[in-house]
């Protein structure tokens, strides 16, 4: 980002939060809009964007520090990790990211950000705090999924067009073991309990099951839903149910979330959203589920005990990522 | 299914190299062409056309490789016009050559195919859209990157029946290409029951860049009534100088306008970006459908080697031709082959020069098997006998 271009997104904020903004009366959930360059706000009890801030250039990968008092931002398109202040939608500053960032994670000390740079081939760990690159460590190529076990030792990058889980541990910031996927892996997910790892193969259609200790491939998940082509059944997005027990799986163009009963491996719902539908949050208190969904250009919400969508709310274009706050 | 880490690569048969990475050897072959005189000055086809794409690919499975251990190695063979493609082509083999990637005109790429020792290859065709090549002239170790004609044309046919565009007239130019494409619309319009009103033939060898504005009203004019004017001119000779000088105001498709095309720099989604980022990285120009040919068979042979876990000519070709084989070809459904023909199956984009207006097959044309059959030749119809597959 230049700092002309700098300068303008932070007047705009500041005029934006003056008018939106305030410390959160309720949980929220914020959406990053790819082609819009902003982040919608949604609150968690009216279900109405309650604030839309600019950001820099094709947001996508989003999240919330663990303490909720920063907000991180891929701005792939700027080359940038945008650290926004939830509080007013400023951007305070800028992380040092490398190119094209398109997905994150943040260690569970909340102090490292572990960056996939999409078009280098390279996972970039930044220190939040002194803002400085700690390591940059090759991987395969169009880096994306990214995950970290819950203990922190061991951080996943897969790649999309080498189909590869990259294990990488945080200690010495190497590669310990590379496994094969099918083909374009989309995104990581540990287990709440850090046993097994989940990652979704958007072409290859499956969802990889690995066990963590040995790296070993428990299972591979498919999908089959009447009327909807094979071919067009592809995972991306996951979300693990708080106590482990389902995992939540978008299904891209197919336009429907999977729910996976862990234990069994089997796909017990398809529950239907909007259009390419990419990711997932849940509500702080666990009840909803928010769906980016890309093409149509909204995000729909899931009620939880249920499994039925309740509402779709509009928000800008092509919706990507989310991350809930809640609110204390 | 696979569990690589663990499984010894012993598998891998590639003969020659007992080093710790297992060699796979990939041989691209290209006759070059003395381009054929164009009206404009402006375009010249860029010289790594197709090659470029091959090494794209080779970087992209080159990583996967380097995990897996296997070592991917591209020879190019380049055929001078003027130069014997057959004793180069005899040459390679000779030497090892069993993973083809081959960018030649049809007649080049039969003598190649039907060469003794090409009969255990597998041969990439990517760069010839004739439908003969999938049909009585095919050959059971020749695979097709490149969407024939009829793949094209079946696309820009369900875009016009999609618009209720129904209502055809068509010009064509004087050569064999042209004739084809014209040939290939004319049956496409037939199957998806579409009307052709009337046709021209380009015959005008004045100079265009001059006299369009004169020439191009007359010539149009005595067409019947239609909703859009397909354009059949294949070297983008004539055709340029048909939009805003027709008699009629009417849009323009085939190899103007709306174009139908297996690839075009203009394509981004589907992670697409990234792809068209790299090529131009390391090209220094726009990635154009004969480099996606070549850049599809060699990740296609990526592909195959990672998963059936061998680089045995034979096996991959097997797999290639399976259920199990997905591409990852960033047009937003995977890739895969036809097992009565060798041509991949992919979605064709519509394309003018600055976006991609639609992307076949378009909603609601359904089929049985895949949508991606509802273009070009199907299993019922084919006449190609030589890969065993019943009707």
């Amino acid at each position: 980002m230049t700092p002309r271009r700098c300068l303008l997104a932070l007047s705009t904020s500041l005029t934006l939060a003056l008018t939106l903004a305030g410390p959160a009366l309720a949980d929220e959930i914020w959406v990053t809009n790819e082609l819009d360059d902003t982040i919608s706000v949604i609150d968690v009890d009216t279900l109405a964007v309650t604030a839309t801030y600019p950001t820099g250039q094709r947001p996508r990968g989003v999240t919330f520090s663990r303490d909720i008092s920063r907000l991180y931002i891929c701005a792939s398109d700027s080359n940038a990790v945008q650290v926004m202040d939830p509080e007013t939608g400023e951007i305070l500053h800028d992380l040092p990211s490398g190119a094209d960032p398109e997905q994150f994670v943040i260690s569970p000390d909340d102090r490292l950000l572990y960056i996939a740079n999409e078009d280098d081939a390279i996972t970039t760990v930044v220190d939040t705090e002194s803002r400085k690159v700690v390591a940059q460590i090759d991987v395969g190529i169009e880096p994306e999924g990214m995950g970290i076990s819950p203990d922190g030792k061991i951080q996943i990058t897969t790649s999309e067009t080498t189909n590869m889980a990259h294990w990488i541990d945080t200690e010495t910031q190497q590669i310990i073991a590379n496994t094969l996927v099918d083909s374009r892996p989309r995104h990581a997910e540990f287990s709440p309990d850090g046993k097994e790892l989940w990652v979704s193969a958007e072409v290859g259609g499956t969802v990889s099951i690995f066990d963590v200790a040995t790296q070993a491939e428990l299972a591979k998940i498919s999908f089959a839903l009447p009327n909807i082509r094979p071919e067009k059944l592809q995972p991306v997005g996951m979300r693990f149910s708080p106590d482990g027990a389902r995992v939540f799986v978008a299904l891209g163009p197919a336009d429907h979330i999977a729910v996976v009963d862990v234990a069994t491996r089997a796909v017990t719902d398809y529950i239907l959203v909007g259009r390419r539908v990419w990711h997932l949050a849940f509500s702080p208190d666990n009840t909803k589920l928010f769906t980016t969904n890309g093409v149509s250009g909204d995000v729909t919400v899931i009620d939880v005990a249920s499994l039925t969508p309740v509402k779709t709310i509009k928000v800008g274009r092509f919706p990507w990522g989310a991350s809930a706050r809640p609110t204390d | 299914m696979f569990r690589w880490l663990s499984a010894p690569l012993a598998c891998i048969v590639v003969a020659g190299n007992a080093a710790s990475a297992e060699q796979v050897r990939i041989d691209l072959i290209e006759r070059q062409v003395t381009p054929p005189p164009i009206l404009s000055n402006l375009i010249a086809p860029p010289p790594d056309l197709g090659v470029a794409g091959a090494r794209v690919a080779l970087s992209d499975i080159a990583t996967t490789g380097r995990f897996l251990g296997h070592e991917y190695r591209l020879n190019e063979t380049i055929v001078a016009p003027d130069d014997d493609f057959l004793a180069a082509a005899r040459a390679a083999l000779a030497d090892g050559a069993r993973l083809l990637v081959v960018k030649a005109p049809p007649a080049d790429l039969l003598a190649l195919a039907d060469l003794p020792d090409a009969a255990g290859a597998v041969i990439f065709n990517t760069a010839a859209p004739d439908d003969s090549l999938r049909g009585d002239d095919c050959r059971a170790n020749v695979l097709h990157t490149t969407p024939s004609l009829s793949m094209r044309a079946d696309a820009l046919s369900q875009f016009a029946l999609k618009k209720q565009w129904t209502d055809l007239a068509m010009v064509h130019g004087p050569n064999p290409e042209d004739a084809a494409f014209a040939d290939a619309i004319r049956a496409s319009l037939t199957k998806f029951g579409i009307g052709l009103k009337g046709e021209a033939d380009w015959k005008f060898d004045a100079d265009m860049r001059r006299v369009a504005s004169a020439e191009v009203p007359l010539f149009t004019q005595d067409l019947p009534e239609h909703d859009m004017l397909i354009v059949a001119d294949e070297r983008g000779d004539f055709g340029r100088y048909i939009a805003y000088n027709t008699w009629q105001a009417r849009p323009l498709a085939g190899s103007e306008g709306i174009m139908p095309r297996g690839w075009s720099p203009v394509v981004e989604n589907w992670g697409a970006a990234q792809l068209q980022g790299r090529f131009r990285d390391a090209a220094h120009r726009d990635m154009l459908v004969q480099d996606f040919g070549a850049w599809a068979a060699v990740a296609a042979i990526g592909e195959a080697v990672t998963r059936a876990g061998t680089a045995d000519p034979g096996a991959l070709r097997d797999y290639i031709l399976s259920d199990q084989f997905r591409l990852a070809g960033f047009l937003g459904t995977p890739l895969s082959f036809r097992g009565w023909d060798g041509q991949m199956r992919q979605p064709i984009p519509l394309v003018t020069e600055r976006a991609v207006v639609n992307v076949a097959p378009l909603e609601g044309f359904l089929h049985q098997r895949s949508e991606l059959d509802t273009l070009g030749t199907d299993l019922p119809t084919t006449t190609c006998t030589k890969f065993g597959v019943a009707r």
